[in-house]
């Protein structure tokens, strides 16, 4: 079976660094599943991002051993073509923004112009994820005008404009409000729904319990857990490694101190609510 | 210690954009107070307007009894230091000491408080490992933490953290409520835009809350966070453990972890 990403003993070192960012890395990244990837920070996450683009060591520079495999491909043999494949939305977005376009439409537009696809299938397009996103209003705007919040969304936007296969969202929600970040979540499952396969660092571990299907933990430049959601999510011994663990989870494990005999630990409201149920009608 | 004051104060961008529609909001010397709400919504347009680097189109910001129409930015920033919302826009030294010593030096503080004051400065944010090292070498959620020295450094009456919280890590989340609570013993007045609404209940007693250009509502977070009507007006959400004992029909008080595990209890136990 092929798989979306593997990476077979990769170690990565930048340009000058003492040691690897990333060490003696292994992963099967399937199709259709959302993976959510926590750690530290210093831990490696977006490295870990950077390497499975391409752009480390290509951009970065640096030293890489191992092998890495898009769709059972070498992933240096796609060259430029790369970037149809994986679409990326960098940790800053004033990273992502080109600098070059005076409105957020133009802005959202840019990656497809560069495709050399139709204007009218371009508006098209490009319309369609606006309004996904809820950016419409800002179509008129400078990408410089905006607050740190408006541009992660515009950022994101831009990326998924391009209809990547594959998508690795650096920390999209940093700077958004509750209600907009539940929104860029539920866009996230949407596109999951579509057999995206996502890649997504974020602190905001409730709302990775909610919506991934496994999550990679890395520690100190390696994957220190990897598995299904509520495995990895309900071990408390995570947070010896600085791991945040779901508010829930650390209700649930209180509720055990208080006397609640509770077996595997909720990481989810649907979850914890269900166990409170059982609970008061004694079972 | 100065009472910081935003008068009917509103602010429009070049191009008549209007970005806060006439604010009030009173923050006691030495107050520890969180500003929450929608993006968009002015909150760091109005912690702009508190530090100077704006002034107000309309209406008054007063630190103490300075009008900061009156006096340049510079000037206002020997009593208010911001933290800008990204590191990027505030750093340009190559080591950490120095981007941190650069406010002091500008002071024309002697070379001995100069040191004294970069040396607290990383202490209290834990960068003493990396006094040495390029800032752009460092993650982003760490270089926050240098441009939260470099302000420290400045010893300001009132200090302003513009999303401190965005992208921290658990680890990160606690050094700045160490910070946070080093700063409330010495008196200083910190204002803290965070999104991240547990940070707030834990480390709050008083919140603003803004939408759509304006002041919505302020006080604790038992006021704010069982006020459904603002926080939907503002984009915002309860904190999990409130949100859980609201679908368990539970006090609608609730907004601390410790209190939800107690009434928890209780019912399971009168049921």
């Amino acid at each position: 079976m092929d798989y979306e990403l593997e990476c077979k003993d990769v170690t990565y070192t930048y340009p000058l660094a003492q040691k690897p960012a990333i060490k003696e890395l292994n992963l099967k990244i399937e199709k259709g599943k959302l993976y959510g990837v926590i750690g530290e920070n210093g831990s490696g996450k977006t490295t870990l991002c950077s390497i499975l683009r391409g752009f480390a060591p290509s951009f970065y520079k640096g030293d890489l051993t191992g092998e890495i495999l898009v769709q059972g491909k070498a992933l240096a043999s796609y060259k430029d073509q790369i970037s149809r494949k994986i679409g990326y939305v960098f940790q800053n977005p004033f990273t992502q923004i080109s600098g070059i376009k005076n409105t957020v439409f133009e802005e959202v537009a840019y990656g497809l112009e560069n495709f050399g696809i139709d204007v009218e299938e371009i508006e098209k397009k490009v319309i369609n994820i606006m309004q996904l996103t809820d950016i419409m209003e800002l179509a008129e705007k400078s990408p410089f005008e905006l607050s740190g919040g408006q541009m992660q969304r515009v950022a994101l936007a831009s990326v998924i404009v391009l209809e990547p296969e594959i998508l690795i969202i650096d920390e999209p929600t940093s700077q958004l409000d509750p209600q907009s970040t539940e929104s860029v979540f539920k866009i996230i499952k949407k596109l999951k729904e579509e057999k995206k396969t996502i890649i997504l660092v974020e602190h905001k571990v409730d709302l990775l319990a909610e919506y991934s299907d496994e999550m990679i933990v890395l520690h100190d430049s390696k994957i220190i857990k990897q598995g299904e959601s509520r495995e990895v999510l309900s071990d408390l011994s995570l947070r010896e490694y600085g791991i945040r663990l779901p508010e829930v989870t650390l209700l649930s494990e209180k509720l055990r101190e208080a006397g609640l005999d509770i077996d595997q630990l909720p990481i989810t409201k649907n979850q914890i609510l269900d166990l409170i149920e059982k609970k008061r009608k004694g079972e | 210690m100065k009472d910081l004051i935003l008068k009917d104060a509103s602010f429009s961008y070049p191009g008549d954009f209007l970005a806060v529609d006439n604010i009030n909001i009173k923050i006691k010397g030495g107050e520890n107070i969180a500003i929450i709400g929608q993006n968009g919504a002015g909150k760091t347009t109005t912690v702009k307007m508190m530090n100077g680097l704006l002034k107000p189109t309309k209406g008054d910001v007063l630190i103490g009894n300075l009008n900061t129409k009156d006096y340049t930015t510079a000037q206002i920033s020997r009593y208010v230091g911001y933290v800008f919302q990204n590191p990027d826009d505030q750093i340009f030294h190559s080591t950490v000491e120095s981007e941190i010593a650069f406010g002091p030096k500008m002071m024309k503080l002697t070379e001995a408080e100069v040191k004294k004051r970069v040396d607290n400065a990383l202490k209290l944010t834990n960068l003493t490992k990396e006094r040495e090292e390029n800032p752009y070498n460092l993650p982003l959620s760490i270089r926050k933490f240098v441009t939260i020295a470099a302000v420290i450094a400045m010893d300001t009456e009132i200090l302003i953290f513009d999303e401190p919280t965005a992208g921290q890590d658990e680890v990160g989340n606690e050094r700045l409520s160490n910070i946070l609570k080093t700063l409330h013993l010495q008196n200083k007045t910190v204002i803290t835009i965070s999104h991240d609404m547990e940070f707030v209940v834990n480390n709050f007693e008083n919140i603003i809350v803004m939408a759509k250009k304006k002041v919505v509502k302020s006080g604790t977070p038992k006021e704010i966070f069982w006020d459904f009507e603002t926080l939907e007006k503002a984009n915002l959400k309860q904190p999990i453990v409130s949100d859980i004992c609201r679908s368990l029909k539970l006090n609608n008080s609730v907004v601390h972890m410790d209190d939800a595990v107690n009434q928890i209890i209780k019912e399971i136990n009168n049921s």
